[in-house]
């Protein structure tokens, strides 16, 4: 059964969630290059980390140990602790 | 066209003695019988089914049986329970069945505890005027709180309507009344949306009007609630409840009354924290700056103990008659223990107490932090057995708390911080006037009280406590 609650707060935001706030430029962040573990996403991220590269951008590597499941909590706190943003590499 | 309509029940024993009077008028009459608990009760009668009891609900009955006389199908009369008279009247028959003249009927089924509530959720008008959030389908409705950022940390209680419109029940205001502007944003809060933050913090309807109460003193500019969120400052909101209704609601002003484990002393609280958070938006990491904060943040309310007390209540002293129920708020820091299991008399203990107090905030800090003065029962005994009133514990501890200015001046001691050097040969006080304030609670052993410092900024340059009246309906 679909749960409908009160809002709690000044109703000054909107209703549906707004992403995080993306940032202007890689100046200084570090990039995470996330291969979630189907064929050929590390040639995706290869490219995507030569690309990045060629602007000063600084990345991390990380695996998930199988697309079929979410990231295991391990990998996305230290994503999170070690990098400002993230590049997955979703497709075949 | 139906003439009258009559709402019964099988389980109330008036509705079962008219029996025979329904096969009357069902004979000469045009009537609807409208059953709330059995539609096969009573045999022989086509009865309207209404175990739901949207039709008991849409007409506002409380009693059965009820009689009711229409006009083109509008109401014009009707009674409640069973009078031969009255039914004859509303009727213009004779009802001769070998039954009792009176009998006092039984409560609606739509009245029974918890059901109105539960009827205006599913057939009421839209009583609430909050947006409504509709969880997605896989949703934990927790954790969905939990998501939106509604919550101090802790699992918060989702404000369905159903709990919204029960919260509601503990006040005669309305809804849609305005409490004020809530900082940081100076969000207009209404009584629904403080209901709504009090059934999150897991409050009961009738805790209601203190939590009311509570966010009308935040809001007072003498608290300076903004200022208060934004310091660096350690400090929140902290909620004394005196007079009859914090007895009546069962608050803790006694063992423990500090510490967890009283439901209304730790929900209260934490609803005010909440209404700051959501409505007021007031979130630390924004607008709350503090560098550490204290416990007390998430929750921060007790009663004082007024029955057994020698003492006049906080509320006494702030002008309210003792059969009054306030809240105090004051802009609190944690908590500091006095351990003194060794004076007898009101002197040696004042001078413990004096002690304490002088490094609250900083020992060469004065005139900056309010503070209150938590006395125990065992603490209390002394000064009660000496005939010592509040007040003149108040001047005791004032006359021991006059520092002379080469002790505060800043190199004092060694230590850089301090006063300028031109105070040097000046004597200040460790308050400002009216800035230490006694409250009696706690349990019945121990020889300790409590300081709880408030933020270094009171009185005009900062925060003052502010007492407030509850307004119970």
């Amino acid at each position: 059964m679909t749960i409908t609650l009160r809002d709690p707060t000044s109703e000054l935001s909107p209703q549906t969630r707004e992403p995080l706030e993306r940032p202007d430029d890689l100046e200084g962040l570090t990039v995470a290059l996330l291969d979630i573990s189907k064929p050929r996403g590390d040639v995706f991220l290869d490219r995507i980390e030569d690309l990045l590269a060629q602007r000063g951008a600084k990345t991390r590597r990380y695996k998930k140990p199988t697309f079929t499941r979410v990231a295991p909590v391990e990998l996305t706190q230290q994503i999170a602790t070690e990098c400002d943003v993230v590049v997955e590499a979703l497709a075949d | 066209m139906t003439e009258y309509i009559i709402v019964i029940k099988e389980d109330c024993p008036t509705c079962r003695l008219i029996e025979p009077v329904l096969g009357l008028l069902i004979a000469n009459r045009t009537v609807e019988v409208t059953c709330q608990d059995n539609p096969s009760w009573p045999d022989g009668i086509t009865v309207t089914d209404d175990r739901a009891l949207a039709r008991s609900w849409a007409l506002g009955i409380e009693i059965v049986p009820t009689l009711i006389r229409l006009e083109e199908g509008e109401e014009v009369e009707r009674t409640e329970g069973w009078s031969r008279a009255d039914w004859e009247r509303i009727t213009g028959m004779s009802l001769t069945a070998d039954i009792p003249d009176f009998r006092p009927g039984c409560g609606s089924c739509t009245v029974e505890p918890g059901m109105g509530e539960k009827l205006a959720v599913q057939f009421g008008q839209a009583q609430l005027h909050a947006r409504c959030l509709e969880l997605g389908d896989d949703e934990d409705d927790i954790e969905a709180c939990f998501d939106r950022g509604w919550s101090d940390g802790l699992p918060v209680v989702p404000p369905t309507d159903l709990r919204v419109l029960r919260m509601l029940s503990g006040t005669r205001r309305a809804p849609d009344e305005i409490v004020g502007q809530v900082p940081p944003d100076y969000a207009t809060c209404t009584v629904e949306k403080v209901a709504i933050n009090a059934v999150m913090a897991g409050c009961r309807p009738e805790y209601l009007p203190v939590v009311i109460a509570a966010v009308e003193a935040a809001l007072v500019d003498e608290f300076c609630m903004h200022g208060l969120l934004a310091t660096t400052y350690f400090s929140g909101p902290m909620v004394v409840v005196n007079g009859p209704l914090a007895r009546a609601i069962g608050m803790n002003a006694r063992g423990n009354a500090l510490g967890q484990g009283n439901r209304a002393n730790a929900t209260i609280g934490r609803a005010l924290q909440l209404v700051i958070r959501n409505i007021g938006g007031g979130k630390p990491g924004g607008v709350d700056r503090a560098a550490l904060g204290n416990p007390g943040k998430y929750t921060y309310c007790f009663a004082e103990d007024e029955t057994h007390s020698c003492w006049e209540s906080l509320a006494v002293e702030k002008g309210y008659p003792s059969d009054a129920s306030t809240v105090t708020l004051f802009a609190a820091d944690g908590l500091q223990g006095i351990i003194d299991q060794k004076s007898r008399t009101p002197e040696s203990l004042c001078r413990s107490f004096a002690a304490a107090l002088r490094v609250v905030g900083h020992p060469k800090m004065v005139m900056a932090a309010d503070a209150f003065l938590v006395v125990s029962p065992e603490h209390e005994r002394v000064f009660r057995e000496a005939g010592w009133s509040k007040s003149r514990v108040k001047e005791e501890l004032h006359e021991l708390l006059q520092i002379p200015g080469e002790e505060l001046i800043a190199g004092a001691d060694g230590i850089e911080e301090g006063l300028p050097e031109k105070l040097k040969d000046q004597t200040l006080p460790k308050f400002r006037e009216g800035g230490l304030n006694i409250v009696r609670a706690g349990g019945s052993a121990g020889l300790f009280s409590a300081i709880i410092a408030g933020w270094g900024a009171s009185g005009a340059t900062g925060s003052s406590p502010v007492t407030h009246e509850i307004k119970l309906r």
